[in-house]
């Protein structure tokens, strides 16, 4: 992901695991939100 | 303003090899907490009872929030530049808990002056620092597609709401069995609300911590892969210079994109403040509504999708299309759907609700799309203060749409339950005027004068900043 030079820094690798739990935990409560919310707004197609 | 050690920027700088996709969850992980401001509505009913109080006093608590933020963002844009991410996102945790604590604090004594203080004012400044916080570092670490990734943080900000809404109906029928939130004309008890506010501070103060702490910014000369810079240079509407926020207030095309802003919030909100008793209106024969209350709250529903979706889609197009042509579309489209509203939208609910919706989703992609634009015209530089700046323009719309809407509806002299569509029309009109101000003012926009330019010496912040420590990562 990362290119050009940065001195002497040791280049370094993001564990995927870290980046899968980052986006689960703000992505769970996001989909939770959505699902309550198309639940509600279905009520303006189902009458 | 010194920050700890581990707040400064300098010991978040990525090593190579860092992936940029740990950035955008730490961002959701702030704005979808501070998005919370837009889901108070669900506990209006229960604080207004519990005070004794009026609606009036109540809804401004979330008035003084909302004007915090704007003037928290505008002071304190520079400082969030200077000193980092994390210390923007670490103080606005604080300040936004705090708030919750306090506000907990003033629902258990009965004394509404700690919930103006707590909520309005500690967690209003706490909004502001935690709006700003993530998107110039975004912008940074996504020099190929900026309108993308304010979009995904910015599109948090919406989803807080839907995620704080029904979140915060569940635990206050936990807190008092006697409300029941499916059953309509229950209401919490204030201790109820008192506890949500305790609860919402540790589940926030949690999100909002691990965002402050993965966050990191890249190295002065990090470019992602396959980047070239030159590719930007080539863009007649984009600079690759960079413009102070002193120098950025100075210039007309900060005060243009201001208009811009103010226009298209002021005609969204201008929808949003009335959704449910407007779409009741329209369709209203004699004293009764062809639409029940149940497809009204669907409705409003409907549009907080398209408010979030459309942050994050309108603003990534951005980056395909390009920022001055995205406005021309929200603006002069939005011209169009303002006048079928007005003229059509009574004729047949989907024409209502479809362009109702457009409408919203334009009015997210204005403020998701924004950051971009400020990129382009006056480079990251100080990017994040001058955001803050312009984020006036959304405090001023906020007082300015529910003032049109509601003193035209005042003048109409209709009591509440006998309103129609033609009530409405004189502010629908109003809008379609200042959507055409905001369109004229886009078009105005051109590159920023050379004499503004920062001399080339002057670097972005991160290239100030000598790494001590490289990130942990």
């Amino acid at each position: 992901m990362s290119s050009a030079s940065h001195g002497q820094q040791q280049p370094t690798r993001t564990p995927t695991g870290l980046i899968a739990f980052a986006w689960t935990l703000v992505g769970v409560p996001l989909v939770y939100g959505l699902y309550q919310t198309v639940k509600t707004a279905s009520s303006l197609f189902g009458g | 303003m010194a920050v700890p050690s581990f707040l400064a920027r300098e010991r978040i700088v990525a090593r190579p090899g860092f992936n940029r996709w740990l950035i955008p969850p730490a961002a959701l992980a702030v704005h979808l907490c501070i998005g919370q401001a837009y889901a108070t509505s669900v506990y209006k009913t229960a604080l207004v009872a519990h005070f004794d109080s009026t609606l009036t006093a109540i809804g401004i608590i979330f008035s003084i929030a909302i004007v915090m933020l704007g003037l928290s963002a505008a002071v304190f844009g520079t400082w969030v530049d200077k000193n980092g991410p994390r210390a923007a996102m670490f103080t606005s945790a604080c300040l936004w808990v705090t708030g919750f604590l306090v506000g907990s604090l003033g629902i258990y004594t009965e004394q509404l002056w700690l919930l103006y203080l707590g909520y309005g004012v500690i967690g209003g400044i706490g909004l502001g620092i935690g709006y700003i916080s993530p998107v110039s570092t975004l912008i940074k670490w996504f020099p190929d597609r900026p309108g993308l990734a304010t979009g995904m943080a910015i599109m948090g900000f919406g989803g807080g709401a839907l995620i704080a809404s029904p979140l915060s109906r569940q635990l206050m029928s936990w807190y008092d069995p006697g409300y029941d939130p499916s059953v309509a004309g229950t209401t919490p008890s204030g201790n109820a609300v008192a506890g949500l506010f305790l609860t919402l501070a540790a589940v926030y103060a949690v999100f909002m911590m691990f965002g402050a702490f993965i966050v990191r910014v890249p190295a002065a000369d990090w470019r992602p892969d396959g980047f070239d810079p030159a590719s930007v240079k080539s863009k007649p509407m984009i600079t690759t210079e960079s413009v102070s926020a002193a120098n950025a207030i100075r210039t007309p095309q900060f005060w243009l994109l201001w208009i811009v802003l103010f226009c298209n919030v002021t005609a969204g909100i201008g929808i949003l403040e009335q959704a449910a008793p407007m779409i009741q209106d329209f369709f209203r024969n004699g004293t009764s509504s062809a639409v029940a209350v149940t497809t009204a709250a669907g409705f409003v529903g409907l549009l907080s999708l398209f408010n979030m979706g459309g942050r994050f889609v309108w603003s990534s197009t951005s980056d395909f299309i390009g920022r001055k042509p995205i406005y021309m579309v929200y603006l002069g489209v939005g011209i169009v759907l303002y006048v079928i509203l007005a003229t059509l939208g009574s004729s047949a609910t989907w024409i209502f609700v479809l362009t109702a919706a457009v409408i919203i989703s334009f009015y997210g992609g204005g403020f998701a799309t924004i950051p971009a634009y400020l990129r382009d015209l006056f480079g990251t530089y100080q990017v994040g203060a001058i955001h803050g700046r312009l984020l006036t323009a959304w405090s001023a719309a906020g007082v300015a749409g529910p003032l049109i809407v509601n003193g035209v509806l005042d003048l109409a002299e209709g009591e509440p339950g006998t309103l129609v569509a033609g009530d409405y029309r004189p502010a629908l009109f109003i809008m379609v005027g200042l959507l055409a101000v905001g369109f004229v003012a886009n078009l105005l926009v051109k590159p920023v004068a050379s004499r503004y330019w920062e001399p080339r010496t002057t670097d972005v912040p991160t290239a100030a900043a000598t790494p001590e420590r490289s990130a942990a990562r």
